[in-house]
């Protein structure tokens, strides 16, 4: 085989993957402006299931307190996320080594340890179920990300500005204000996109700790799907993929994840 | 003098880190040793309920067959999606990083991403749509193929199996791709201007420069999918029991905690163990 040949069919086989990743999301989208709700074709438009969505008490106050709860987690785990890798970044210490290996487990566990975990330890303190159990967990699933993310940005953050500045008369403060916070910014808010991301998306530890009827909006799509699924599922389903990729495209704007620089 | 210099500096990192390492040692490490405590309980302790230290919890794990059968089954799913997403995901990686160029490779690169940052429900919600009997899927092999075709996927192994490797496929190729990307171009026209054929470079260059990143992107695959509930219950119906299921099962339909916290330990176990073994790899591929 020339490699011509070669880089084609490596090209078509790229093209595959991305119809298999995208297909099902946009089938999904598809079928919720199709009239049946039995997803018959031939598709028919129809707005139904949207406005049926718009009156849905129940998907609505879900959103709203997922959108809620995203808020929240989303700044303390980007103050606490970026105040840690500030200390992980300027400092040498002992135990540094330690508390970057202790970021893993919270990534690395399978959530249904986790959430399993903290359903039993919030019991146990007399915490219990709730949003406030909730954005505990999310929080300590986020803090992590916000720390890669911002300690990535740090790593090439150039010391020798501080110097400059500071010989030339700045103050500690001055210095932070001016030079460091600006150059850390797309750090910060690639961070803060990412936890909003973790915190509106997540459903495992939701489930374990949101009190049945004050769900989230995951936790309630999981429980509506096994009673058998309708259309104004998809119709959320749909809002939903779509808010969380154009945070991630924003997201990666700001961080270049996953880019060559 | 130095000394106060350094309180003031141990004063400063302290009260940068403790905030967002209490937090974690709350959410996270208390809870986790909380469920080790309840694992070795005969009851849950709360109310009236007469409870007290035991190993029962384990001992049902190694006494009766079913769940190491669906650990087992649990992990067999986790190699099969891993070997999977590989096949699929490494080529895929392979031609991202050193067949498509310049700015058509990062916009292209963020696609196969994206979805990952996206709800893994929702994603495998829109799975349930496209495989079910009569779905989308079925029509459109209808309409292309001659013959009739009775696709019914869903409610069934390959269903999950399709899903999961959906939900985890941008481990691997975004791993992989890191790795690729790293191997100087150079090496490889040296190789060939020396006479090395494409299987040479592939075996004797590529992969061995690769292998920590794509072994990272395994591991990163294995380990959730080992844990997975959520997916083999939507996707598998009846045939969707695993071990991650039978745990979710004893917290919110059976309300045997301490079972569930034994299950979920030597589920976490498990998951150490894989961790442990691979630890050297994924230092190698960070670096």
């Amino acid at each position: 085989m020339s490699g011509l040949l070669l880089a084609r069919l490596g090209k078509i086989w790229l093209f595959c993957i991305l119809v298999f990743l995208y297909a099902p999301i946009l089938v999904m989208a598809f079928m919720s402006f199709n009239a049946s709700q039995y997803y018959q074709l031939p598709f028919e438009f129809s707005l139904k299931w949207y406005e049926k969505l718009a009156g849905n008490a129940e998907i609505l106050d879900a959103a709203t307190r997922s959108i809620l709860i995203a808020l929240v987690t989303t700044v303390i785990a980007t103050v606490l996320g970026t105040a840690a890798s500030v200390a992980l970044f300027r400092f040498e210490f002992r135990g540094k080594r330690f508390l970057q290996v202790m970021l893993f487990p919270p990534i690395a566990i399978p959530w249904l340890i986790t959430g399993t975990a903290m359903l039993i330890f919030f019991y146990g303190i007399g915490l219990g179920r709730g949003t406030p159990s909730v954005i505990i967990g999310h929080v300590a699933l986020a803090i992590p990300y916000v720390i890669v993310v911002v300690s990535a940005r740090l790593a090439t953050f150039d010391h020798t500005l501080e110097e400059a500045a500071r010989s030339m008369g700045a103050s500690g403060w001055t210095v932070t204000r001016r030079v460091t916070m600006p150059w850390i910014a797309p750090g910060i808010i690639a961070g803060a996109l990412f936890a909003f991301a973790v915190s509106f998306d997540q459903f495992v530890v939701s489930y374990f700790l949101s009190e049945p009827g004050d769900s989230t909006l995951p936790v309630l799509i999981y429980t509506s799907i096994r009673k058998g699924f309708t259309p104004e599922i998809n119709a959320i389903s749909t809002i939903i993929i779509t808010v969380s990729m154009v945070v991630m495209l924003i997201a990666a704007r700001f961080s270049n994840f996953g880019g060559e620089r | 003098m130095s000394t106060t210099l350094a309180n003031q500096q141990r004063s400063k990192i302290i009260s940068l880190l403790s905030p967002a390492y209490l937090w974690l040692t709350v959410a996270i490490f208390l809870p986790l040793s909380a469920m080790l405590y309840f694992s070795f309980l005969s009851d849950v302790p709360f109310g009236q309920t007469e409870w007290h230290l035991t190993t029962e919890n384990y001992q049902a794990f190694f006494q009766t067959t079913t769940y190491a059968k669906l650990l087992w089954k649990s992990i067999k799913l986790g190699l099969i999606v891993t070997g999977f997403a590989v096949l699929v995901g490494f080529p895929c990686a392979y031609v991202l990083a050193k067949v498509i160029q310049g700015r058509a490779r990062e916009a292209l690169f963020l696609l196969v991403i994206l979805p990952f940052w996206s709800n893994s429900l929702v994603r495998i919600f829109s799975w349930a749509i496209v495989l079910r009997g009569n779905g989308v899927l079925e029509i459109g092999l209808n309409a292309i193929l001659p013959f009739e075709v009775d696709v019914n996927l869903m409610f069934s192994t390959p269903a999950i199996v399709i899903g999961l490797v959906h939900s985890y496929l941008p481990y691997v190729i975004l791993t992989s791709y890191l790795a690729l990307q790293a191997i100087d171009d150079n090496l490889i026209d040296a190789a060939r201007s020396m006479g090395a054929g494409k299987h040479t470079i592939l075996w004797r260059i590529i992969l061995p420069l690769s292998l920590p990143g794509l072994l990272a992107g395994a591991v990163l695959i294995f380990v959730p999918v080992v844990g997975s509930f959520m997916e083999p219950r939507i996707l598998g119906g009846r045939v969707g029991t695993y071990f991650g299921t039978v745990i979710e099962d004893q917290f919110v339909a059976v309300f045997n905690w301490p079972l569930g916290a034994a299950l979920s330990f030597i589920l976490l176990a498990v998951v150490l163990v894989i961790l442990a073994l691979s630890s050297p790899i994924l230092r190698r591929a960070q670096t």
